[in-house]
């Protein structure tokens, strides 16, 4: 092993886009994944690249999020060229759903916060009617939404195989099926990264994009992150022809013609099962939303674990104590995808100064007693 | 793709039609047909000689009935304007519509003023 | 929606579940038995209390004694649930079910799964043509609609099923054009060695020489050895193709009737997560249970074709060795009555069970029918997978079923993995070069069998 190399742990659209942008700037890397057996936050994600209602309390990741916007097309062409997947990106803006008055006007409030401050996010609120203009199959029990031209949606299977394809492509070593146990910092400098089964790479840089594993692999190399699962059950119907063109907050139709739909939001520990109420009650949204889905049938349910730290924001921190040694983590991890690659990647190689403010993102702010958090949906 | 309709090929099941006293009547795409009371919809169409029963979404290929028990979803047709009805679990009843299901499943949205309750 | 406890919960009305229920009853518990058919009987003994003479006459006397287990059912006061659709069952005991458009839901103290057997997937050029159907397809339309072929039809795989089939064609004056089966010299000696087990089910045995004689009596171009099988044909089927003896055939007909054995149905128990096994005799997943099926320390029993193939009586016999062992669990122990009939009922289980290993090895599919090696070979019908497109995501690091979905969406359709799964864990470990037990199994989630959202938003 090359002592400049970059060992990230983690082959998550986190991990994985980070190391994709580690090994665009001509870094060597090495990405350790669990493969088919780990917790994969990836496989369950709702497909979203969202910003409107992001960033709420916190203007610095509100800017984040903006900018991760902007990331995005370029890295799906980039994508495209080098591994010849196409992620199905759609940008053609979005619409989140609302059921009451009340919800409206609590939208419009945050809405309007957003819009002035940082970057200023664009929106529009919209009745029933003005809304049934532009979404001709919204149902009567829809009170409105609120439509945002910057929101999309993109496929993140597709996104995940794209970027190991890209990995392969640009020569970085990728090892599947390997469960990091421990990560040891050289008193010289340096890091050494040893499996559960023994195996052992070192490295001169370090990032923990483990997900739920980074709560204890953080602690290993002085850093902070508590994160906590937290899950989320998504239902997929069958093949249909398009009728859908813009995602919604909770619905949205696939490049294929399956329509997602979400979501739930649950304190249940490393449980990704599914049940049969979140399942009716999901079902149950989704036809008050769209009523011609009644008949539409549902052929899969799952449940996956976000990676949520006490605030609902991601971590992104250097160790003061083992530099070299980063965390990062966010349950976005795909609306996220292009400023990983493109900001984080070259900053956690060295290659690029660290991100203005980034120390807002750091995983020590949980420690403030002072502070009080809330990671409500 | 030609989607050959009931009768220009000749059917591949027949069955004894003495020994069953009953029979339905329903729509298959426009055309009436009888068949025997307590078949499913599968058997029925194969005794009438249709084929395919559906196109794939993803590439239209032509499809009929595999397994007979549910759990192929090759026989998927529309029944009463329900789409992807497995054929095989679906017993024919009077004045039944049957149609192909030709592709993915198409959502028809209703007019403006045309809401439906639900 | 209202709940109200269950001693026994059964899922599926073929012989097992049948059984159980007749057995349980007698031990007084209450019973449920869902069931997706309108009439009980599973698929083996399907519409035998409503199937015409001639369809009954043709289907032989195995099957008509499947009308006694449904009679002593009627009579047990049992619950039965006709056109229930299970979609989910889970570990505390509840099952969701779908019955005329609304989901509803039962809360059991036990549950027994019996949901039976599927026919193999049979993955060869041209096997998704219409005009091609399994042996167990063109039995149920014998059962359901007595329908039998018009024209001179072929038959082809391996297996029991693929001679009776043959067998009962003959008795209702079906032409049969060819019997083209894999069976060959090398399966016979290995088929020996289980031989004197077999002998002791001799009963079985017999039937099946004696299927294979009526064949020959009525001159029935029987190919054995067959091997590379294949349908021909644009929009539908046109030809069966095989070689024989070195010789590629075509036989031009319009129905194929195909067949190579039959496999647990196996959805609901992955979906619960219980662990399961890759048996290398039985070339499918089977659920890991004690010798009465339980589940782990669940109340979640196994009965019947869906823990392993055993056949219709053997079936029967788990069926009530469950609700037997679940009698135990749910009232007083130390019964003695239910210890005599515990011993009874093995006993007949042992007798059924007997036949099985010579079967497995005599029947067993050839591996060129389970591991397509032409790359165009549709793997996944629903999404129109290829076995070349899957051995590609191999080679560009899949290692397992679940990754697949991230490189296409073999498994993604609406069979929910059903006519796929077998060949793509098998694929995989052929191109990875490890055993299936490795690989694993498609994640099986709910629902179990298609639900609308408005069925589900009530």
């Amino acid at each position: 092993m090359r002592k400049e190399e970059v060992i990230v742990v983690g082959g998550g659209v986190v991990g994985a886009a980070i190391a994709f942008g580690v090994a665009k700037g001509g870094t060597p890397v090495t990405l350790l994944d669990q493969g088919d057996i780990a917790d994969r936050a990836s496989r369950g994600n709702f497909g979203l690249v969202w910003i409107q209602s992001k960033g709420h309390g916190f203007p610095r990741y509100a800017r984040w999020c903006r900018e991760a916007i902007d990331h995005w097309k370029p890295l799906a062409t980039e994508l495209k060229e080098l591994t010849g997947v196409d992620v199905d990106l759609r940008q053609p803006g979005g619409f989140w759903i609302g059921f009451s008055d009340a919800e409206m006007r609590a939208r419009e409030a945050m809405l309007e916060g957003l819009k002035n401050t940082g970057p200023g996010v664009p929106y529009q609120m919209l009745d029933h009617a003005e809304l049934r203009a532009r979404l001709p199959a919204i149902g009567p029990k829809v009170a409105g939404g609120s439509w945002c031209p910057l929101d999309g949606h993109v496929n993140p299977l597709k996104l995940l195989h794209a970027l190991h394809a890209g990995l392969k492509a640009l020569g970085a070593e990728v090892f599947s099926s390997v469960d990091v146990s421990e990560v040891r910092h050289r008193p010289a400098g340096g890091f050494v990264v040893k499996s559960s089964e023994g195996r052992t790479w070192s490295g001169a840089r370090v990032v923990l994009a483990a997900g739920l594993g980074n709560k204890h692999l953080a602690a290993q190399v002085g850093l902070h992150a508590p994160v906590e699962p937290n899950r989320g059950q998504v239902l997929i119907t069958e093949r249909l022809k398009p009728f859908l063109p813009y995602p919604t907050n909770k619905a949205r139709q696939t490049a294929e013609g399956t329509v997602q739909l979400g979501y739930s939001v649950e304190d249940v520990g490393f449980d990704d099962g599914t049940t049969a109420s979140a399942i009716e009650s999901i079902a149950k949204r989704a036809v008050a939303t769209f009523p011609i889905l009644s008949d539409v049938r549902l052929v899969r349910a799952w449940g996956a674990l976000r990676v949520m730290t006490p605030d609902g924001h991601p971590i992104y921190q250097e160790s003061t104590s083992c530099p070299g040694a980063f965390v990062t983590t966010s349950h976005s991890g795909v609306s996220l995808a292009g400023t990983h690659t493109y900001i984080v990647g070259p900053w956690v190689a060295g290659l690029a100064p660290a991100p203005d403010a980034i120390g807002e993102f750091s995983g020590d702010r949980y420690l403030d007693p002072s502070r009080s958090f809330s990671n409500a949906h | 793709m030609p989607t050959e309709t009931k009768g220009s090929a000749s059917p591949l099941f027949s069955s004894d039609d003495a020994e069953r006293s009953c029979s339905v009547t329903l729509q298959f795409e426009g055309e009436t047909l009888t068949v025997p009371a307590g078949v499913t919809v599968a058997a029925a169409l194969l005794l009438q000689g249709v084929a395919p029963f559906r196109t794939t979404p993803v590439t239209s290929a032509p499809r009929a009935p595999y397994c007979m028990m549910g759990v192929c979803f090759e026989c998927l047709v529309e029944v009463d304007g329900k789409p992807s009805r497995q054929a095989c679990l679906t017993t024919v009843r009077d004045g039944m519509l049957i149609k192909r299901q030709l592709g993915a499943s198409a959502l028809v949205i209703p007019e403006e003023g045309d809401e439906n309750e639900r | 929606m209202n709940a109200s406890t269950i001693d026994l919960v059964i899922v599926g009305a073929g012989p097992a579940g049948l059984a159980a229920a007749t057995e349980a009853r007698t031990w007084g518990l209450s019973v449920a038995v869902l069931d997706e058919q309108p009439a009980t009987g599973g698929q083996i003994y399907r519409g035998v209390d409503t199937s015409t003479a001639k369809a009954r006459s043709v289907l032989g006397e195995d099957y008509a004694a499947g009308a006694l287990l449904t009679k002593a059912f009627v009579q047990s006061g049992a619950r039965h649930i006709a056109g229930a659709s299970v979609w989910n069952v889970s570990r505390d005991l509840t099952v969701n079910y779908l019955l005329d458009g609304v989901s509803r839901v039962l809360q059991a103290r036990s549950i027994i799964l019996a949901s039976g057997a599927m026919e193999r997937p049979f993955p060869v050029p041209g096997w998704t043509l219409p005009g091609v159907m399994g042996a167990g397809a063109a039995q149920i339309l014998i059962k359901n609609a007595g329908a039998f072929p018009s024209d001179p039809v072929v038959l082809a795989g391996c297996g029991p099923l693929l001679y009776l089939l043959a067998v009962q064609y003959l008795q209702a004056g079906v032409k049969l054009k060819a019997v083209v089966h894999t069976t060959q010299r090398a399966d016979y000696l290995r088929a020996m060695r289980y031989l004197p087990a077999a002998l002791l089910g001799w009963q079985d045995l017999r039937k099946g020489m004696r299927m294979l004689q009526q064949l020959r009596r009525h001159n029935v171009p029987v190919y054995a050895g067959a091997e590379a099988i294949s349908v021909k044909g644009k929009d539908r089927a046109e030809a069966l193709c095989f070689t024989h003896k070195g010789r590629e055939h075509c036989i031009e007909t319009s129905l194929v009737l195909l067949h190579q054995g039959v496999v647990p149905n196996t959805q609901i128990s992955l979906s619960l997560r219980a662990k399961h096994n890759w048996s290398d005799t039985q070339l499918c997943w089977l659920p890991e249970t004690d010798d009465y099926g339980q589940i782990e320390d669940t109340r979640i029993y196994i009965a019947g074709d869906s823990r392993g193939i055993v056949g219709a009586k053997a079936s029967a016999e788990q069926g009530r060795l469950a609700a037997i062992a679940i009698a135990s669990k749910l009232q007083s122990p130390g019964e003695s009555g239910r210890k005599a009939r515990e011993n009874l009922v093995r006993a007949e289980l042992r007798k059924h069970l007997r036949i099985r290993p010579f079967l497995e090895a005599m029947y067993r599919p050839m591996a060129a029918h389970r591991m397509p090696a032409d790359d165009a070979v549709v793997v996944c019908r629903c999404e129109e997978v290829t076995a070349g497109q899957i051995r590609k995501y191999v080679e560009v690091g899949c290692h397992g079923p679940n990754q697949t979905k991230a490189f296409g969406r073999c498994g993604m359709g609406p069979c929910q993995g059903r006519l796929c799964g077998l060949t793509v864990t098998e694929l995989i470990a052929q191109a990875r070069d490890v055993s299936p037990q490795v690989v694993g199994y498609y994640r099986i989630r709910p629902p179990i069998k298609p639900v609308t959202l408005g069925e589900l938003a009530g």
